[in-house]
């Protein structure tokens, strides 16, 4: 199926189509690799008959959606307050250490995108580290040089 | 000693209530096909009688949002019932754990809900990053609609994409109707004028999971359980510096001293309790003088916070109150939708003044200006997120002042790089990325 088909085929169940804008892009963002060029937004446009311009005020406005290219993995730890009290800033600074980037920054073998995010819901078993979506709780400062290597080899 | 008490969680200990036919053999559904037996309004007194709190956040009584509710036909408009499962508070992490291990339940309650309110349509607005959680979900919802337990009501479930304030009930709606999610004006509240402008009942995960529970053992059995004005368990998330952080089930109303000490079984490592966080990040901070507060709506809110989400944070005495301040406050500053001004610009003054304060470049005059930032955002915005960027930030100086001053006085962290979020990244930037790094040789 298509792409612009799957998109209508996601909105067949609202009462109104425009509702169907997120899981759009979502799907977008799965096909064009992990992020929305400028047209994953028109082809999200066309496929519910919105204008370009309203498509890209909602995808610039969750933090899910990625508007630059993204690593082939993205690998993100939350530093919000639970996580931070124990140790999410170690975790991060394992994961720069080991890739050799900040957060926000994507390795020079385009491998892996580093990322801080804000609170996941996993406060209970911190500190959260998502790997391609999957959580991985917790995930201490030493367990980082094994998952690195399972990204760089997967 | 907290005795665990589990309704909304029952049975999941035991059996993989994941699964339609399981669910249905602890009596599953059965409590739909009692309700659908009733009269909307028997359904609506019943949850008034328990005096159902909204378990999300505010405490407001479910049953008077379900009496607010135009029937359709005096409407003249379809109604819609949408469940928030938006959980984003920080330290909140149950209705995760509910729909994780109970999703029949809360589909149920929602199902439940629906008649109530005569909708033919439920939506379930899930955050995006809960992948697990959704999939779970899904295949609940797949089984419940394929062994026709739905009826003639469509069950639609909404994926996020990563917005703190789509929490909140009508920016939720509006990116449930494919706009940026931003607050509206109200008045009209969803009741009267919700989703696609109709009558819209918006309940928490939890509230709605209760609904079950209260239809199948009655609202007078329901009442007699924790404290009478807020009835009933909650799923407390413990987390921070405790040692066995989770998700516990307990009837409200058991203390924070209970729950800190005997449930998760004290501070790790030794340390000492410095401050408990009883709501969630947003609500004012309490002192471990405060322990023996009843974990219930009223209790908390006399003692001059909130139980908000039930999300206890455990701090200890290596963390410095500033930074702590700090890390919060930038969450609110990148969660602030931008639509209101005393939010928007507000919560970029309290992190600016945080910051010269933690770094040492503050005068005593930055700590008044600061507390005066707080007031002037206070009660100003659209919605409640411009007094969850105050609460925190407020209530750590009135508690903890001596420490801000400190930092000022000399000229610096007194924890001199030993505390135990030092240099917490808070993400700057989500939406652009540098697409490739100099790598460092």
């Amino acid at each position: 199926m298509s792409l612009l088909d799957e998109i209508r085929v996601a909105a067949e169940p609202y009462p109104d189509k425009k509702s169907a804008v997120m899981s759009g892009l979502r799907l977008a963002q799965h096909e064009y690799g992990g992020w929305l060029p400028p047209e994953a937004l028109v082809e999200v446009a066309d496929a519910l008959d919105l204008t370009p311009a309203h498509v890209q005020a909602v995808a610039s406005f969750y933090d899910m959606y990625h508007l630059a290219p993204v690593g082939e993995h993205v690998v993100e730890v939350c530093t919000n307050l639970s996580c931070a009290l124990v140790g999410a800033q170690q975790v991060v600074d394992a994961f720069s250490e080991e890739l050799g980037i900040r957060p926000g920054e994507t390795s020079g073998d385009g491998k892996v995108t580093l990322r801080t995010i804000e609170c996941a819901g996993g406060c209970g078993y911190a500190p959260v580290v998502v790997l391609d979506h999957r959580y991985r709780e917790p995930t201490r400062p030493e367990d980082v040089r094994v998952i690195v290597e399972e990204l760089r080899n997967g | 000693m907290a005795d665990t008490m589990q309704l909304v969680l029952a049975g999941a200990d035991e059996r993989d209530l994941t699964k339609l036919g399981e669910y249905k053999a602890v009596g599953g559904y059965a409590t739909l096909e009692k309700a659908r037996g009733m009269s909307r309004e028997a359904v609506i007194e019943e949850i008034s009688s328990a005096t159902l709190r909204g378990r999300g956040g505010a405490g407001f009584p479910m049953g008077r949002k379900l009496s607010l509710v135009q029937p359709p036909e005096a409407a003249g408009k379809p109604t819609y019932v949408v469940a928030n499962a938006d959980e984003s508070e920080p330290g909140s992490f149950k209705d995760r754990e509910i729909m994780s291990r109970v999703p029949h339940r809360f589909i149920e309650g929602c199902l439940i809900a629906a008649h109530a309110i005569g909708s033919r349509h439920v939506f379930i607005y899930i955050r995006g990053e809960y992948l697990a959680e959704y999939e779970v979900l899904k295949a609940a919802a797949d089984e419940a609609r394929d062994a026709g337990v739905l009826g003639d009501v469509a069950l639609i479930i909404h994926r996020g994409a990563g917005a703190y304030i789509c929490g909140e009930e009508t920016a939720l709606l509006d990116s449930l109707e494919g706009k940026r999610g931003q607050p509206r004006p109200r008045p009209p509240f969803p009741p009267i004028a919700g989703l696609y402008g109709a009558p819209t009942l918006i309940n928490n995960v939890q509230t709605i999971a209760n609904v079950p529970v209260i239809i199948d053992l009655g609202a007078a059995e329901y009442s007699k359980i924790g404290p009478e004005a807020s009835p009933g368990t909650v799923v407390y998330s413990l987390s921070g510096n405790v040692e066995r952080p989770g998700n516990y089930e307990l009837p409200l109303g058991t203390t924070l001293r209970e729950l800190i000490y005997d449930v998760g079984g004290g501070i790790p490592n030794g340390r000492q309790l410095k401050a408990i966080i009883p709501g969630g990040s947003s609500v004012p901070v309490f002192t471990p003088d405060q322990l023996d507060t009843p974990a219930d709506f009223d209790s908390i809110q006399a003692a001059g916070s909130f139980l908000g989400s039930a999300a206890i944070i455990a701090v200890d005495d290596r963390a410095c109150m500033v930074q702590l301040a700090l890390r919060a406050e930038k969450f609110y500053m990148h969660e602030s939708c931008g639509k209101c001004t005393p939010c928007r610009e507000g919560t970029r003054w309290m992190v600016s003044l945080l910051d010269k304060i933690e770094s040492g470049r503050a005068e005593h005059a930055d700590l008044d200006l600061l507390r005066n930032v707080c007031d002037r955002v206070e009660g100003r915005s659209l919605c409640a997120l411009g007094d969850f960027a105050v609460w925190p930030v407020r209530s750590y100086i009135d508690k903890y002042r001596a420490e801000f001053e400190a930092h000022i006085d000399e000229g610096g962290c007194p924890y001199g790089g030993g505390s135990s979020i030092e240099g917490v990244v808070a993400p700057i930037d989500q939406h652009t990325h540098s697409p490739v790094a100099e790598v460092p040789a």
